[in-house]
C-alpha cells in the first residue's frame, strides 16, 4: 500500500506523466521510456518541429556563449595569477589589490550569470518546453495503445 | 591547545549530532519498503530549497571549511584561488548539466549515456569510473576525518585515528543502508544549516573585532603573516618554478570541470520532481556555496591577523587547525568559557560535515554498483537479488573498502586526494556526459573510449608523478619511477578524455542512432517521458 501511495503522490505532483507504466509491468527498471512501436518516429518528428528547434536554439544561444565566456574569464584569472603576479599585486585602494578585485569579481560574475540564466530560462524557455512535453507525451501514449 | 573541557564539550556535541542523525535515519526508514525510487532518489519529492541545502551539504567538505581557511592563513591569496575554483565550477553544472541530466536519467550518470547507446558496455564503463571517483573522494574524506577528529580531540596517537576512521565508516554504512537517499538528504540539510550558522557566527565575530573595517583586517593579516604585502597577492605557494605554476593551472582546470562529473552531485538532481526544480535547487546551492566560500576568505585572513601565520603553522603544518584556533581566540582565549564553547562548536561542525559528505558519496557509489555494474554484469544469469538489496550490501562493502584504504593512506595529503578525485571526474565522466547530451554523431564506441581514455591516463599519470615516487615527500621516496612532473594530471588527462571520445566516434563502424538521439534531445530539453 505504501508503495502505491508513493506512486500516486509522485504522479499527482508530476501531473500524471507516468503514462504507459501500467501496460509494461515487466519493463526493465532502467529503460528510459517505454519503447513502443512508433515512439522513435514521434521523437524524430518532435525534434524536427519548429517549436522544439526554437527551444533548442534559445537554450544553446544562451548557454554556449555564456559557458565559453565564464570559462575564458576563469582561465584568464588562473593564468594571470601564475604568470603575472606583479600585475595582480598592484594596489587599487588601501590594502586591496588587483588580485583581490579579480577574485571577488569571479564571485560577482558567478552570481550575476546564475541570475541571468535563471531569468532567461524562466521567461524564454520554460513555457514552450512544458507545452512540448505534454504534446509529446500525448503522442507517445497514443502510440502505446496501438 | 586542547584541554579537558574542550574535549568533554566537543564529545558531547559529537554524540548529540550522531544521536540526531541516527534518529533521522530511524524515523525516515519506518514502514518504507525499499523501492529503487525510494532508496536512490528519496521518492523524488524534495523541494528545490531542501535539495539546494542538501547539495550544499554534500559539496562543502571539511577540506573546504578547515583546509581552505588554513591555506589562506598560511599563504594568503594563493589559498583564495581554491574558493574561486570550487564556486565557478557550479556554472558548468547549472548551464550544461543539471536540467538535462534530471530529464534524461533515473538514478546515475550511466543512465544518461546508456539512453542512446548500446547499454551494456556503456553502463559498465560509466559505472566503473563513477565507483573509481567515489572511492578516491571517500578515501580523502576518511583520511581527513581521522586526522582532524584526532587533532581536535587531542588524541594524536595512531589508535584514536584508527578508531575514528572505523567509527565514521560504520556510521555512514548505517545511514545509507538503512535510510537510503531520504535519510542522507536530511542529514545533509542539517549539516548545511549547522555549517552555515557556525561560519556566519565566526565571520561576524571577526568583522566585529575589526569594527567592520576590511582594509584594517587585510593589512593586519599582511603584517602578522611575516610576508608583508606579498601575502595579499598571488605567488607565495604556487609562485615557484614553472612546474609549480603549471601544476596550479592543472589543479584549477580539474576543480572547475570536475564538479559536474562527481556522481554524488549528479545523483542529487534526481531527488526533485522536475528539471525546473533541479535548476532552482542549483540556484539555492550556488547562493549557499558562494556565501560560504566568501566567508572562508574572511576566516582565513582573520586567522592570519588574529593568530599569526607562524602560530597556525606551529599547531598544524598544513594549516588545518587555523579555524579552531581562531574560534578559541574569538571566544575569549584559551581557558575562557566563550573560547571553550566556540572551539567545541567548530569541532562538532567539522565532524558533522565529514559524516554528511561521506554518506552522500557512499550512496552514489552503491547506486553505481547495484544499478549499473550488477544490473549489467549479472544479466546472463538472471537477477537473483533485488537491486535495493544489492545496493545496501554494496554500501557495506564500499564502507569496508574505504575504511581499509583510509587506514592505509593515513599519511597522504587530503587536499591532493580531493584534487585527484576531481581530476578523474573531469577526465572520465565529464567528456562522456557532454558528448552524450550535445553531440549528434556520438556513438557507443566513442562513449566507452571517452570514459577509459580519461580514466586510464588520469590514474597512470598519478602513478608516475612526484606524488608516488622520486621526491622526498613522495609516498615511496626510495623508488624513482617519476616520468611526469605535475602532481595533478588534469591538464593532460582532461583533453585526452575529450580526444578519446572524438576518436572513438569517428572511427566507429556503426552509424549513430538518429532516433535515440532525437529521443535523448527531446527528453533533455522538454522533460517528455522523464520519471
Amino acid at each position: 500500500m505504501e508503495q502505491l501511495d508513493e506512486q500516486e503522490r509522485a504522479g499527482a505532483r508530476d501531473d500524471g506523466t507516468d503514462g504507459g507504466a501500467a501496460e509494461f509491468p515487466r519493463q526493465r527498471a532502467d529503460a528510459p521510456a517505454p519503447r513502443v512501436p512508433g515512439a522513435a518516429e514521434i521523437y524524430l518528428e518532435v525534434q524536427r518541429s519548429p517549436a522544439f528547434q526554437e527551444v533548442r536554439r534559445r537554450y544553446r544561444r544562451f548557454a554556449f556563449p555564456a559557458t565559453l565566456a565564464f570559462l575564458l574569464w576563469y582561465l584568464a584569472y588562473v593564468v594571470a595569477a601564475t604568470a603575472a603576479p606583479g600585475l595582480m599585486a598592484r594596489p587599487v585602494a588601501g590594502a586591496v589589490n588587483v588580485a583581490m578585485v579579480a577574485g571577488l569579481g569571479q564571485f560577482l560574475t558567478t552570481f550575476l550569470l546564475t541570475w541571468a540564466y535563471a531569468r532567461h530560462a524562466r521567461l524564454r524557455r520554460d513555457r514552450v518546453a512544458l507545452q512540448l512535453r505534454w504534446d509529446t507525451q500525448e503522442m507517445t501514449r497514443g502510440a502505446g495503445q496501438w | 591547545m586542547v584541554t579537558g573541557d574542550h574535549q568533554t564539550l566537543a564529545l558531547l556535541l559529537f554524540s548529540a549530532f550522531v544521536a540526531v542523525t541516527l534518529g533521522i535515519t530511524t524515523w525516515v526508514s519506518r514502514d518504507r519498503h525499499g523501492s529503487t525510487e525510494e532508496f536512490y532518489a528519496g521518492g523524488r519529492l524534495f523541494s528545490p530549497m531542501e535539495n539546494g541545502f542538501a547539495i550544499a551539504g554534500d559539496y562543502m567538505s571539511a577540506a573546504s571549511f578547515l583546509g581552505i581557511s588554513g591555506l589562506i592563513a598560511l599563504y594568503g591569496y594563493d589559498g583564495m584561488l581554491y574558493s574561486v575554483g570550487f564556486l565557478v565550477a557550479w556554472l558548468v553544472v547549472l548551464l550544461l548539466v543539471a536540467e538535462l541530466v534530471r530529464n534524461c536519467g533515473r538514478f546515475t550518470l550511466a543512465d544518461v549515456v546508456a539512453a542512446r547507446m548500446s547499454e551494456r558496455p556503456v553502463r559498465i564503463a560509466a559505472g566503473t569510473s563513477s565507483v573509481a571517483v567515489s572511492v578516491l573522494y571517500l578515501v580523502a574524506q576518511m583520511v581527513g576525518a581521522g586526522s582532524l577528529v584526532a587533532l581536535l580531540l587531542g588524541g594524536t596517537g595512531a589508535a584514536a585515528r584508527t578508531w575514528t576512521v572505523i567509527g565514521v565508516g560504520a556510521l555512514m554504512v548505517i545511514y545509507v543502508s538503512l535510510g537510503g537517499m531520504r535519510a542522507t538528504t536530511w542529514i545533509q540539510i542539517v549539516k548545511a544549516v549547522l555549517l552555515m550558522a557556525g561560519t556566519v557566527a565566526l565571520t561576524v565575530l571577526v568583522l566585529i573585532r575589526f569594527h567592520g573595517d576590511v582594509n584594517s583586517l587585510l593589512s593586519t593579516a599582511a603584517e602578522r603573516s611575516g610576508h608583508g604585502d606579498a601575502f595579499l597577492g598571488p605567488g607565495l605557494k604556487y609562485g615557484g618554478d614553472w612546474t609549480a605554476r603549471l601544476d596550479f593551472i592543472s589543479l584549477g582546470l580539474a576543480l572547475v570541470l570536475g564538479t559536474a562529473g562527481l556522481p554524488h552531485i549528479l545523483s542529487r538532481f534526481y531527488t526533485v520532481p522536475t528539471a525546473r526544480a533541479a535548476r532552482r535547487s542549483v540556484i539555492w546551492s550556488i547562493g549557499l556555496i558562494g556565501g560560504f566560500y566568501l566567508m572562508t576568505i574572511v576566516l582565513g585572513f582573520g586567522a592570519a591577523a588574529l593568530i599569526g601565520s607562524d602560530e597556525v603553522r606551529a599547531s598544524n603544518a598544513s594549516g588545518n587547525t587555523a579555524v579552531p584556533l581562531l574560534a578559541l581566540d574569538l571566544g575569549g582565549g584559551a581557558g575562557s568559557t566563550g573560547g571553550t564553547v566556540l572551539f567545541a562548536v567548530v569541532a562538532a561542525v567539522a565532524f558533522a560535515t565529514i559524516l554528511a559528505v561521506v554518506a552522500g558519496i557512499t550512496l552514489a557509489s552503491s547506486a553505481s554498483v547495484a544499478h549499473d555494474l550488477y544490473a549489467s554484469l549479472s544479466r546472463s544469469g538472471g537477477k537473483r537479488y533485488s537491486e535495493v538489496a544489492v545496493a545496501r550490501t554494496a554500501a557495506a562493502v564500499i564502507g569496508a573498502v574505504a575504511i581499509g584504504l583510509g587506514l592505509l593512506a593515513a599519511d597522504l595529503n587530503v587536499a591532493f586526494l580531493v584534487g585527484l578525485a576531481f581530476a578523474v571526474a573531469a577526465s572520465a565522466n565529464l567528456p562522456v556526459l557532454l558528448f552524450s547530451l550535445f553531440w549528434r554523431r556520438f556513438t557507443t564506441r566513442g562513449a566507452v573510449w571517452a570514459v577509459y581514455g580519461g580514466l586510464v591516463p588520469a590514474v597512470l599519470l598519478v602513478l608516475v608523478s612526484p606524488v608516488v615516487s622520486g621526491s622526498p615527500e613522495s609516498l615511496f621516496p626510495g623508488v624513482d619511477l617519476q616520468l611526469f612532473p605535475l602532481q595533478n594530471p588534469g591538464l593532460v588527462s582532461v583533453p585526452l578524455g575529450f580526444l578519446a571520445g572524438w576518436l572513438g566516434t569517428v572511427t566507429s563502424h556503426e552509424p549513430p542512432d538518429e532516433a535515440r538521439h532525437a529521443e535523448t534531445e527531446v527528453r533533455a530539453l522538454t522533460g517528455a517521458g522523464a520519471v
